[in-house]
């Protein structure tokens, strides 16, 4: 009996593991501080948005440089739903998800004429016309931007019931929500991209990033491909967008639609920690968040450093730093690599 | 007689992006790398020069001629040290690489001169201005212009009618056959950016001449650069030129009919030629 298999025994022991985290993850907000729930918050997201990067450039061979155009989207529609049409806020969300999906649509339509370089030009380009754009919108405050109102922050969703729960203030109270919110997404996207690579749907990806005429030479539509995950990362960054900007309850073209913020730390934190790997991003969002606490009052000398160490990262350990120790010791936390197993193979070593 | 003179203006501001394009025209067309970090190099040369002004006492003109041999070497060593490395198939490694040195740069200037505004002092010629009889213009947008032509007359010179150029259309045509003759597409490489840094230095003293810079600027500096290049095509400089024109004249046309839309018109003049010619209006070499 031959079977193929992804599974490894380091596989299900990080399944449990992740299990374990997440439930102390959700059961966190009874002993951990405020200040802790909103790093943790932003550590979730970023690791969100970094999975998803990952997924376009280091599975899809995507590179784009315009993933900001969705954050911005994503949140200025969740603020749109708030605003404009009186919804709660949590509600707004899927709103943003939706949005950033309308606008990946046309934007891959343009893009995908574009190759590489071009590429990632091209979809700066678009984020940057949907920001002049989205500044023109005065409703939502124009080039100088806007804040939910105090009647729709006050009365989120559930939020009465987590005050009551952990005996906190309102404002408190709103932070454990959206980082329960940023919990799951965070699992979700990474799972659903775990479950992507391990399905027909990653064979045929990994496939077509490794040899694209030969993978089309057996019946991969790589063009469908490109447009699949396309769609999903953009979707799924635009929630994530409207999620970043429900906490901090005030938004701007600028920050919306910042290319630093929503994709050049995206991009160290992928870099750093190794592309191509649903362990790296994780890695790099805690490389990240260690050099932001500890170099948090030195202002630019931050970033200085992380542009610093990509850079090195890139020239002397492409794979980075996952990719090091996954070299090293040929452990991989998330399977994806498909191996014959049967009892007849295992005897022969 | 408005549109004319709205025309004429959108056409001298081209120069201005050409003149940001053309090293990146030539660094692109030779070795298919996408520099990031472009914008950011323009302004720290911007800032190189306002050194020389301010702590020299040189006249702009004279330290942008002292800072072009600083920047050619410094181009050089980027390419040898460090942009040689990743050149490859795969166009991730050089895209990231030269993305962190747009940050690195960014933050070291801002570091460095802080995020002031600064301006490099160009004396009469700021406000001087030339009856041309049907419009009038002003002399340092022309000047700019003439120098943006100038500077692309050099670059095509050197690339059909010198030896240096001769290797470098073998080696953006085919660096392994190249090397077979004898070139070493490593050292072409290092040439063409220390090249690319000069033109990037006189790019940066009409920038710096023209309107108020800080360290911040650099990427919008790049956006407009590589619509002029894509628009022109691959591999053509002259093309480039005409990118620059065409951004700069729909930009001018957009703020004629409503201040706020002038970036805006020109993305999206470049989404429009993307979609109609996705390789660019004169594509020379091969992608």
């Amino acid at each position: 009996m031959y079977r193929l298999t992804t599974r490894t025994r380091a596989g299900t022991a990080t399944a449990v593991a992740i299990l374990i985290l997440v439930v102390v993850g959700v059961m966190l907000p009874a002993f951990a501080s405020r200040s802790m729930i909103q790093d943790l918050f932003f550590i979730l997201t970023m690791l969100t948005l970094a999975q998803l990067w990952n997924l376009l450039a280091g599975y899809g061979g995507l590179v784009s440089v315009g993933q900001q155009a969705f954050v911005g989207i994503g949140a200025y529609a969740m603020f749109a739903g708030v605003i404009l049409l009186g919804w709660d806020p949590v509600w707004a969300i899927p709103l943003g998800g939706l949005a950033a999906f309308l606008l990946a649509v046309p934007t891959a339509f343009f893009a995908f004429r574009l190759q590489g370089a071009y590429f990632a030009i091209g979809t700066w380009v678009i984020a940057e016309v949907t920001r002049l754009l989205v500044a023109q919108w005065k409703a939502l405050g124009g080039g100088t931007g806007t804040s939910l109102p105090r009647e729709a922050t006050r009365n989120i969703i559930g939020t009465d019931a987590i005050q009551a729960l952990f005996g906190v203030r309102d404002a408190a109270a709103r932070d454990i929500l959206a980082y329960w919110l940023a919990l799951v997404l965070v699992v979700l996207a990474t799972a659903g991209i775990y479950w992507l690579l391990r399905s027909r749907l990653g064979l045929a990806l990994a496939a077509v990033r490794d040899n694209v005429d030969a993978a089309q030479s057996v019946g991969v539509d790589a063009g469908k491909l490109k447009w699949a995950v396309f769609l999903i990362a953009a979707a799924a960054t635009g929630l994530t967008g409207a999620l970043i900007f429900m906490q901090t309850a005030r938004i701007s073209p600028d920050a919306a639609f910042a290319v630093t913020d929503w994709t050049a730390y995206v991009i160290f934190i992928v870099v750093i920690g190794g592309i191509g790997t649903i362990e790296g991003p994780i890695l790099g969002v805690l490389v990240f968040y260690m050099l932001r606490s500890v170099l948090a009052d030195y202002g630019s000398w931050y970033l200085m450093t992380l542009g610093v160490l990509a850079i090195v990262i890139m020239l002397f350990a492409p794979t980075g730093l996952w990719g090091l120790i996954s070299t090293r010791s040929g452990l991989h936390l998330f399977p994806v690599r498909r191996r014959l197993t049967g009892a007849k193979i295992e005897g022969e070593n | 007689m408005i549109w004319i003179d709205t025309l004429v203006q959108g056409i001298l501001l081209g120069g201005l992006y050409a003149l940001f394009a053309a090293g990146l025209s030539l660094v692109f067309g030779i070795m298919r790398l996408v520099n990031l970090a472009h914008g950011d190099l323009i302004v720290f040369a911007a800032y190189l020069i306002l050194v020389g002004v301010q702590v020299l006492g040189l006249s702009p003109w004279v330290s942008a001629l002292v800072a072009m041999p600083l920047m050619f070497g410094f181009g050089w060593l980027l390419q040898t040290v460090v942009l040689n490395r990743v050149l490859g198939k795969d166009i991730l490694p050089p895209l990231l690489v030269t993305f962190g040195l747009s940050v690195t740069l960014q933050n070291g200037l801002l570091e460095g001169f802080s995020a002031d505004s600064q301006r490099i002092p160009a004396g009469t010629l700021e406000g001087a201005s030339l009856d041309l009889g049907l419009v009038t213009v002003g002399v340092m947008p022309l000047l700019t212009f003439v120098s943006a032509v100038a500077a692309i007359l050099a670059l095509n010179w050197v690339f059909y009618h010198t030896p240096l150029g001769r290797s470098f259309r073998a080696t953006s045509d085919d660096p392994v056959a190249a090397g077979l003759m004898g070139i070493e597409p490593k050292r072409i490489f290092a040439i063409a950016t220390g090249i690319a840094m000069v033109v990037v230095t006189l790019a940066a003293l009409y920038l710096g001449m023209r309107a108020n810079f800080d360290p911040s600027i650099g990427p919008a500096r790049l956006i407009y650069a590589f619509e002029a290049v894509i628009i022109g095509g691959l591999g053509s400089l002259w093309g480039t030129l005409a990118g620059g024109i065409i951004v700069g004249v729909a930009q001018t046309l957009g703020a004629a009919v409503n201040p706020e839309w002038q970036i805006l018109a020109g993305h999206i003049a470049f989404l429009a030629v993307m979609l109609l010619k996705p390789r660019g209006l004169f594509p020379r070499a091969v992608d």
